[in-house]
């Protein structure tokens, strides 16, 4: 189907009936139930899951095909963000061009940054890229502050010169991002039994481009062309004296996953119509890398697992705080529950970050091929007892 | 005139003249092994036929075009394919995405982004690629991953991707450096067959005799960056000034 083979065809569905089913899937326990703030099918923070799905997805096309470390993309996400802020602004405020504009400019971008950084492989690629990134940052930050409002961020304002459509709605408020006035913002809430499910506009507009792009990065994957940066990836210097030009190869991955990360950024500016500085900073563009690592780099649904959990861990990880794990060790003896509080006090909360870094940390070294391989030990796992269950001999194929 | 025409070319590395003044013809449908002691100037003559080095003088032409300032991938295009003294192949991808590779590279090589076709409909370059495989006894191994083959195997591999690009000059550097006697005997039962089977401009740069003699039609002995003699195998063994430089120290 799809012009993909049955394996991959049931990895895309099964992609969209997650993406699709999440305010279920991500809406486990009912709202007033004790769990409930492990719930995360509200539509801000599955917007996020999908778009950084989306970036990681991008991201994966260089890191994990041709090898490739970015140390920069955060800057085509913050160029894509500006420019669909801009497009509100001063065009409309409908999504469809605000995304078009972004990702043709990220493109553009990413067609400069890569040309200059793609002479240097390896680790100078990565500081090269770097830089950039910081570079643009910091000329958003001062120098460009007339089209990014620098540290403020650029945001809607009251007197927008908007071409199509009004400055300022009857009532005197700043209009709202939508798509053919379908409002982003708004959501059908669905209550069954104790458990209130929130179906957004925003959301699945994210959601079906993040779909479009998974399918397009598997045909890229399983194409010529993928076949193509996986050898560059390999064995360079064996390619040079194939025949291959490698260079215009990895720019046009370069440029492809740069229109990604824009795509991405006029996502995040059409959900929450704001653009600031901080989104091309280096520690975004360093999350990226975590996600398409920690998931799997160089395979396909690695970067969208990546992607959800961090995103998962950052937004509710965070928001454990003393009193819940005082609530959930109640049933301890006084001293041994202010013990074990203060011993898990550091990895919650504000800590989230030193769970993460450990969990990375016993990924990267014992799951080098990220969460996918773990989910293949265990699937390999069970295939073997089966079979030895039926007196068949364990086969195992080799991991892709 | 042959396919491969090298005229005073020279190379100097800072104080190192590496190549003095080299003159070689490589004539079609031959095999030319190139023979010398130890910084000789061999490797340094094929990374200037390969687009790796520039030489300060001369020129080098391949079928009458000049392939001095051309980047690698270039001079492969032109019909140029060179087989590593360590096999370099694609080690994470199968056995028949490593053949595979190189018929892209042929038809796709300066640039075409066939970014939505797929690799298994591509059934030209399939059937290519395994015909290939079949020729050099490796079809059974066509879903192996690549690295996981024996060094043998691994020569044979990158022989069957240089062929399947049909180059008219197949440079080898070293073919059979640091195997075992067996697999030097495999690798040159391999060369002759394809040298019966294929019309192939060979040129060999070899420190193996026994490799040398068992193929060569032509040989040119090359001692301190200059050549010192070119003739068939049976004139060089006997040759006193060959003998001096280099055979002195072999057993022949």
């Amino acid at each position: 189907m799809f012009g993909l083979n049955k394996k991959d065809t049931s990895l895309l569905l099964v992609v969209a009936a997650l993406t699709l089913f999440a305010p279920f899937i991500l809406n486990p326990f009912p709202t007033d139930s004790g769990l409930a703030q492990f719930n995360a099918g509200y539509p801000d923070l599955m917007q996020r899951f999908v778009i950084f799905g989306i970036f990681a997805v991008g991201f994966n096309i260089l890191f994990g095909l041709t090898g490739y470390l970015s140390f920069g993309h955060a800057a085509f996400l913050g160029v894509g963000s500006y420019s669909a802020v801009w497009m509100f602004k001063l065009l409309s405020m409908n999504v469809i061009p605000a995304i078009i504009l972004s990702v043709i400019v990220a493109g553009l971008f990413a067609l400069l940054i890569g040309f200059v950084s793609l002479r240097r492989s390896g680790i100078y690629f990565s500081i090269l890229t770097l830089a950039f990134a910081q570079m643009s940052f910091n000329l958003a930050y001062s120098v460009l502050t007339p089209i990014t409002n620098g540290e403020t961020g650029l945001q809607l304002t009251l007197d927008d010169p908007r071409i199509l459509g009004v400055s300022a709605t009857a009532d005197g408020s700043i209009p709202v991002t939508s798509l053919f006035g379908l409002e982003m913002r708004s959501t059908y809430e669905m209550a069954v039994g104790g458990w209130n499910f929130q179906f957004s506009a925003g959301y699945y507009l994210c959601a079906i481009i993040m779909l479009v792009s998974f399918y397009i990065a598997v045909r890229i994957f399983r194409s010529p062309f993928g076949l193509m940066l996986r050898a560059v990836k390999c064995n360079q210097n064996r390619m040079r004296y194939t025949g291959l030009n490698t260079r215009p190869y990895t720019l046009a991955a370069f440029v492809i996953s740069g229109m990604y990360a824009g795509l991405a950024g006029g996502l995040m500016a059409s959900m929450d119509p704001l653009a600031g500085a901080e989104r091309m900073q280096w520690t975004a563009s360093g999350e990226v890398v975590l996600m398409t690592i920690l998931g799997g780099a160089g395979t396909l649904i690695g970067p969208v697992l990546g992607a959800g959990f961090i995103k998962y861990f950052e937004n509710i990880f965070s928001k454990i705080n003393d009193n819940v794990l005082h609530q959930w060790f109640s049933w301890l003896p006084d001293g041994i529950e202010d013990f074990v509080v203060f011993i898990i006090h550091p990895f919650i909360g504000k800590g989230w970050h030193l769970t993460l870094g450990i969990l990375f940390m016993l990924v990267v070294i014992y799951l080098p091929g990220g969460l996918v391989e773990g989910g293949q030990r265990i699937s390999r796992l069970f295939k073997k007892n089966k079979s030895s269950d039926d007196g068949a001999a364990a086969k195992t194929t080799p991991a892709e | 005139m042959g396919i491969l025409e090298v005229k005073g070319v020279g190379k100097r590395f800072g104080g190192l003249q590496a190549l003095g003044d080299v003159n070689l013809s490589v004539q079609e449908n031959t095999v030319h092994a190139i023979i010398g002691p130890n910084g000789a100037g061999k490797s340094t003559l094929l990374n200037c036929l390969v687009g790796k080095l520039i030489p300060d003088t001369g020129s080098v032409m391949f079928d009458g075009q000049s392939v001095l300032g051309r980047s690698p991938h270039e001079i492969n295009q032109m019909g140029i394919s060179r087989v590593f003294q360590t096999p370099e192949i694609f080690a994470d991808l199968t056995v028949l995405e490593n053949v595979m590779i190189p018929c892209f590279a042929r038809r796709d090589g300066s640039f075409r982004m066939h970014a939505f076709g797929s690799v298994v409909n591509e059934s030209d370059m399939l059937q290519k690629a395994e015909t290939m495989l079949d020729d050099v006894n490796m079809l059974s191994k066509a879903h192996l991953h690549a690295g996981s083959l024996s060094r043998g195997d691994k020569r044979r591999l990158e022989m069957a991707m240089c062929l399947v690009q049909e180059p008219r000059l197949l440079l080898l550097d070293e073919p059979t450096a640091g195997m075992a006697r067996a697999d030097t005997n495999n690798t040159i039962d391999l060369l002759k067959e394809i040298k019966t089977k294929r019309d192939i401009t060979m040129c060999i740069i070899e420190h193996d005799m026994h490799v040398v003699f068992s193929l060569a039609d032509r040989i040119t002995v090359l001692a301190q960056g200059t050549p010192l003699v070119e003739d068939t195998p049976q004139n060089i063994k006997g040759h006193p000034k060959v003998r001096e430089a280099y055979l002195g120290e072999a057993q022949v």
